[in-house]
């Protein structure tokens, strides 16, 4: 029997992780993202599982990895300024093929910035953050709902693909509360396991390796060098690197029409809204305000790697409106992918777009 | 198990430098862990980056190393995930008490059931001699030409304050004492923090007068004063000789530990 409830979004994210079976979160206290470490600390203890408020975000996402090693699907999260502190660790997770889910309720920045507001500053840095070249996902809830299941999800995704995989909320989503359906269980993937005879970083064919977690006598070494297939270091040789990070890349990249998840309306519509996250919530009450066949929205729930063949749906698109919580940063990705005009509407200060306010900007598009 | 069955020998040679001190504390960590009867599949090796943290690469366990500073907050993570696996850290004083140091001094005030050994060679040996934490007053450093100006953290000293269970210290001359303290490191519940004073002729001792490795291991045989005598030099108001350092086991309590196996 599922279970209706009425919650916080970030609660529904910590409920999400504990369906999926998250064992482990690491973290340390930040706004907007506190009551997810809250809620696990009250659960995890009871479900046999560990929760630990470490030293800081690079503590934290380090022992994330650390847990991760051992087999169990483990968590943080956090918000910008922490997330900037998680940068380095998290390449590490790229390079090592670590599954784990790091959970940014992103808030106003730079910097300090705006603690309590919300913000989509972040969708660069999860993307581009590290240092050295990757790729990786990210995940946009735009409901309580969605922060439960899309981080249940984002569990399965890490643990198919082996890469941190982001969960990109807000402090509008993390903080409101609306009614959501609790299932009896969620579907989980397992990670695959290191065949017998396999090298611990060995490629199958879809340039992903079989897991082998500590304490199951397969003896793996695990570095953020440039290593070979075996896991030793081997930093020097150009062609060793190449394939690595290449590899890397594409077990990602290839796979972005399986991931992809977004929903689309009105697909022969002409003025076409581009949205992630709570922007989307918006056109979604100006839609209703204002029907209009001729009004089209692709809201995306991944947007990395970014699914341009979502952009192709609307084939009579004359403009693509872009309303985020930034100055315009996924504008530029969707700028990348098509021909026709595409507006940016950018609101930082941490209030979300108005229905007026995209009624206007559709207006002077017309 | 010999001491040999725990090396990936197809990994060998090692990359450390002639004479360079980390060979004989990893040896003596392995004859530490193989005299507890501890079996490869259930232990694992955790460092961070330096000369130190290339240990666990030559070690045929489950083994991570991870990034630098940020060994022991990786090694929490494993063994509060899964306490029946044995961690071992290796580190150095650059990777310890510099860049880990908020790790260092958290991990020894959780107690996380662990065993920390610091290679101890008072520079960043990898990166090409420049002065670190422990780098001494007025010693040449790449980055202190003029003499290190700074005052150093006595990092077994610091262990015990921020709570560790076990600290003690060593050289890489006491070969017997240190296989001893690691050994009761590996006994006891908690954090077990053994610093060792080891020798790096390359890129410290060049530069300060102690080129010859014989040199460096008969300035810290020399230099090495015994806690209890230590200790009582003190209690008969008797003054240290100048340029001591204490070694010997400084501490061993039963405070509160996280991670123990249950």
């Amino acid at each position: 029997m599922s279970k209706v409830e009425f919650m916080q979004g970030n609660t529904a994210c910590a409920e999400g992780a504990l369906a999926a079976g998250c064992r482990y979160f690491g973290g340390y206290p930040i706004t907007p993202s506190t009551e997810v470490a809250e809620h696990m600390a009250r659960k995890l203890p009871k479900v046999g599982g560990t929760f630990i408020s470490m030293e800081d975000e690079i503590g934290s996402i380090a022992s994330v990895i650390g847990a991760a090693w051992t087999g169990a699907r483990a968590m943080t999260a956090t918000s910008g300024p922490g997330f900037s502190l998680m940068m380095e660790n998290i390449g590490y997770a790229v390079m090592t093929e670590t599954p784990l889910v790091v959970v940014n309720i992103q808030r106003g920045g730079p910097s300090t910035g705006q603690p309590t507001r919300a913000a989509q500053g972040d969708m660069m840095q999860c993307r581009f953050g590290s240092h050295g070249d990757y790729s990786t996902i990210a995940i946009t809830p735009n409901s309580v709902q969605e922060m439960f299941d899309l981080t249940a999800k984002a569990f399965n995704l890490a643990d198919r693909y082996r890469v941190p995989v982001f969960l990109m909320s807000d402090e509008i989503i993390g903080h409101m509360r609306e009614k959501i359906v609790i299932p009896d269980s969620v579907e989980t993937v397992s990670r695959r396991p290191l065949g017998d005879g396999r090298l611990p970083f060995a490629a199958d064919p879809d340039g992903i390796p079989g897991f082998a977690p500590f304490g199951t006598g397969r003896h793996v070494h695990v570095t953020g060098l440039t290593h070979n297939e075996r896991g030793y270091p081997d930093t020097t040789d150009a062609e060793a690197h190449d394939v690595l990070v290449r590899r890397l890349m594409r077990k990602v990249e290839s796979a972005r029409r399986e991931m992809a998840d977004y929903e689309v309306t009105n697909p022969d519509a002409e003025f076409v809204f581009v949205t992630y996250g709570p922007p989307s919530r918006t056109v979604q009450q100006l839609m209703h305000d204002l029907p209009d066949e001729n009004i089209g929205h692709l809201r995306l729930k991944v947007v990395w790697p970014f699914p341009e063949f979502a952009l192709k749906e609307f084939a009579d698109a004359k403009v693509f409106l872009m309303p985020e919580l930034n100055m315009g940063q996924i504008a530029r990705e969707v700028e990348r992918h098509v021909d026709q005009k595409v507006v940016m509407l950018p609101k930082i200060g941490g209030e979300l777009h108005t229905p007026a306010e995209l009624a206007a900007a559709l207006e002077a598009v017309r | 198990m010999n001491v040999e069955d725990w090396f990936r020998t197809d990994r060998l040679p090692h990359i450390y430098c002639t004479g360079c001190g980390n060979g004989t504390v990893i040896n003596c960590t392995l004859a530490a862990v193989t005299g507890m009867g501890w079996k490869q599949d259930d232990t694992v090796f955790v460092s961070g980056i330096g000369c130190s943290s290339r240990a666990p690469g030559y070690i045929e366990t489950d083994s991570l190393h991870t990034t630098h500073g940020r060994a022991l907050a990786f090694a929490t993570g494993v063994k509060m995930a899964k306490p029946d696996l044995n961690v071992v850290v290796f580190t150095g004083d650059g990777d310890l008490a510099a860049i880990g140091g908020n790790h260092f001094i958290h991990a020894c005030r959780r107690n996380v059931d662990m065993t920390v050994v610091c290679m101890n060679n008072q520079i960043y040996g990898m990166t090409g001699g420049q002065g670190s934490p422990t780098t001494p007053m007025g010693a040449q450093s790449t980055t202190t030409p003029y003499g290190s100006a700074e005052p150093t953290f006595d990092l077994a000293e610091l262990a015990v304050a921020a709570g560790a269970n076990y600290v003690a210290r060593w050289t890489a001359y006491h070969v017997k004492e240190l296989t001893r303290a690691i050994t009761a490191g590996l006994q006891t519940p908690g954090l077990s923090f053994i610093e060792v004073v080891t020798q790096c002729p390359t890129n410290y001792g060049r530069r300060n007068k102690q080129r010859k490795v014989s040199e460096m291991v008969e300035h810290m045989r020399s230099h090495a004063l015994l806690v209890e005598k230590k200790r009582r030099l003190e209690a008969e108001g008797r003054a240290i000789p100048e340029g001591m350092f204490t070694v010997g086991e400084l501490v061993r309590r039963s405070r509160p530990a996280m991670g123990v196996r249950r």
